[in-house]
């Protein structure tokens, strides 16, 4: 118990103690919310479909969330280079309370990015459907940090150069963030863009997130849980798979 | 004996990094383990220290299977590796809480030991500072009293006085040389400093080429090839080239390949 805490502490005091970061982060999902959000909000409600911050809101939520926990979870290349992993793999500890420690610090550090950008989507005029349903999008929004800190876990212990951090950027973050559903409505999509939504775990996450805070969920919250469960829990087995199998 | 290294192997590909090693160190002794760059030193250091697996061979350490039972034999060591192993962005004494914590030092101890250990190495008055605010050698400092933390019975050191002015050194391996003595700890250590190594180790091997080249006590190394100094009798033994090292295992392995026109 004690380990998994320090190593969560660990996390926490670098995100606190790391504020160009903390603004780096936070950076990219508020330039979505009031670009596209103020941008296209009129299109948005001529076509029918309601208030675009009120829809737009909870997409932005896990997009913070997405980046934050893949970023973090890629920061064990950074420990790697910078050889701090190396004393906690001597340690007389097994991997996966570090695995673990890790990652519950990570997404906890996700969760309150995610948080930060709800309080600002409120300012911006986001209106909270159901009090009652916030515990719901607290859940989902753990589900999302604990799902992409764990693939993010992954993707770090398998590489390890710094160089292919772009690439996974450009070709797993990016497209996940896209193909989710968080930017565009995903009731009336079709063939291979509905199909590569279906697939994306993401996709459930926002679905979850929005049925939570404001319109309804389009696949149903049950499934949601359900799914962005599961997908979390397979990946942090990858994740304890590929972090046991690192040499330094 | 508490370290028993026998037909230790590791292959990188085809290439083999440390080919056939076998030795022991008896309980309390601190045993030089020296070689050129890339003779296999570091290999055979990670090997025994459960971060890199053999390719063969057997290892125990104060009769722990490092394979079998990594987290025995885990316990039993501490080790201060060759590149920094700090994490920058903790100050000095939350470096040494997280280790007290992942080695289970009760902590009604922690403080105090964490304390008594960076007055050692002189860090005291400067335990909230960043470890990334540290020079070389502070750094080298907070490691070594950071591996000495848990006191264990095995200190692993690769090279651990690089960066170092005389000074401390001197005061480092005065101080491990009272806990060899006085606590039975057992010193494994490779360096570069041939003086060093005469001067602090009860028994030497030599590396080169991933083989053992040549074993025992300074003295007898010296008289064996009949050397004044025992950088004479390292040079008699490894020869004047000099070798390149690469910065990973895997570069080590693709430059050897080339060279060898086996890739």
């Amino acid at each position: 118990m004690s380990i998994l805490y320090i190593l969560w502490l660990r996390q926490l005091k670098r995100f606190s103690r790391s504020r160009a970061r903390v603004l780096a982060s936070l950076a990219q999902p508020l330039l979505f919310l009031f670009a596209m959000g103020f941008g296209f909000g009129p299109t948005f409600e001529k076509a029918g479909n309601g208030n675009y911050i009120q829809f737009l809101a909870p997409g932005i939520v896990a997009m913070a969330i997405l980046f934050s926990a893949m970023f973090s979870g890629i920061e064990i290349l950074w420990d790697r280079q910078f050889g701090f992993l190396k004393e906690t793999l001597v340690a007389p500890v097994p991997r996966i309370q570090i695995v673990m420690g890790r990652a519950l610090g990570s997404a906890t550090v996700a969760m309150i990015q995610g948080m930060i950008v709800f309080f600002i989507c409120l300012i911006a005029g986001f209106q909270i459907h159901d009090y009652e349903l916030l515990p719901a999008a607290l859940a989902f929004m753990f589900l999302i940090a604990m799902l992409f800190t764990a693939l993010g876990t992954a993707v770090g212990s398998l590489i390890e150069d710094m160089q292919a951090f772009p690439l996974i950027m450009n070709f797993l973050v990016m497209p996940m963030f896209f193909f989710s559903g968080a930017i565009f409505p995903v009731g009336n999509l079709k063939g291979i863009l509905h199909d590569i939504l279906r697939c994306n775990p993401l996709s459930y996450g926002v679905d979850g997130l929005r049925g939570a805070l404001s319109h309804g969920a389009v696949f149903g919250m049950g499934t949601d849980f359900v799914v962005l469960g599961l997908a979390t829990l397979a990946l942090l087995v990858l994740a304890n798979y590929f972090f046991s199998k690192i040499e330094v | 004996m508490v370290i028993i290294a026998s037909n230790l192997v590791k292959r990188f590909k085809e290439f083999r990094a440390v080919d056939d090693v076998s030795f022991e160190v008896e309980a309390g002794k601190i045993f030089g383990f020296l070689g050129p760059n890339g003779a296999g030193k570091t290999t055979t250091i990670k090997m025994l220290t459960t971060t890199l697996i053999p390719s063969g061979g057997k290892i125990l350490l104060d009769g722990n299977d490092p394979q079998k039972d990594p987290l025995a034999a885990r316990r039993s060591f501490g080790i201060v590796f060759q590149d920094p192993s700090l994490d920058g962005e903790m100050t000095a004494t939350e470096n040494m809480k997280l280790h007290a914590v992942l080695y289970g030092v009760p902590r009604s101890s922690q403080q105090e030991r964490i304390n008594s250990s960076l007055d050692f190495v002189g860090l005291l008055d400067r335990k909230n500072s960043f470890a990334k605010t540290f020079s070389g050698g502070m750094k080298r400092r907070l490691e070594i009293a950071r591996a000495l933390l848990h006191t264990p019975k095995i200190l692993f050191l690769d090279e651990p006085t690089l960066g170092l002015d005389p000074q401390t050194r001197n005061h480092v391996w005065e101080y491990i040389q009272t806990l060899a003595k006085e606590k039975n700890m057992t010193v494994f250590f490779t360096t570069h400093y041939m003086d060093e190594a005469d001067r602090v180790a009860d028994e030497i091997a030599v590396i080169d080429h991933g083989r053992i080249v040549a074993r025992g006590s300074p003295g007898d190394l010296k008289k064996n090839t009949a050397s004044r100094t025992l950088e004479e009798a390292f040079i008699s033994l490894t020869g004047h080239a000099i070798r390149e090292e690469e910065s990973s295992a895997k570069d080590r392995t693709r430059a050897m390949g080339r060279l060898w026109g086996r890739t």
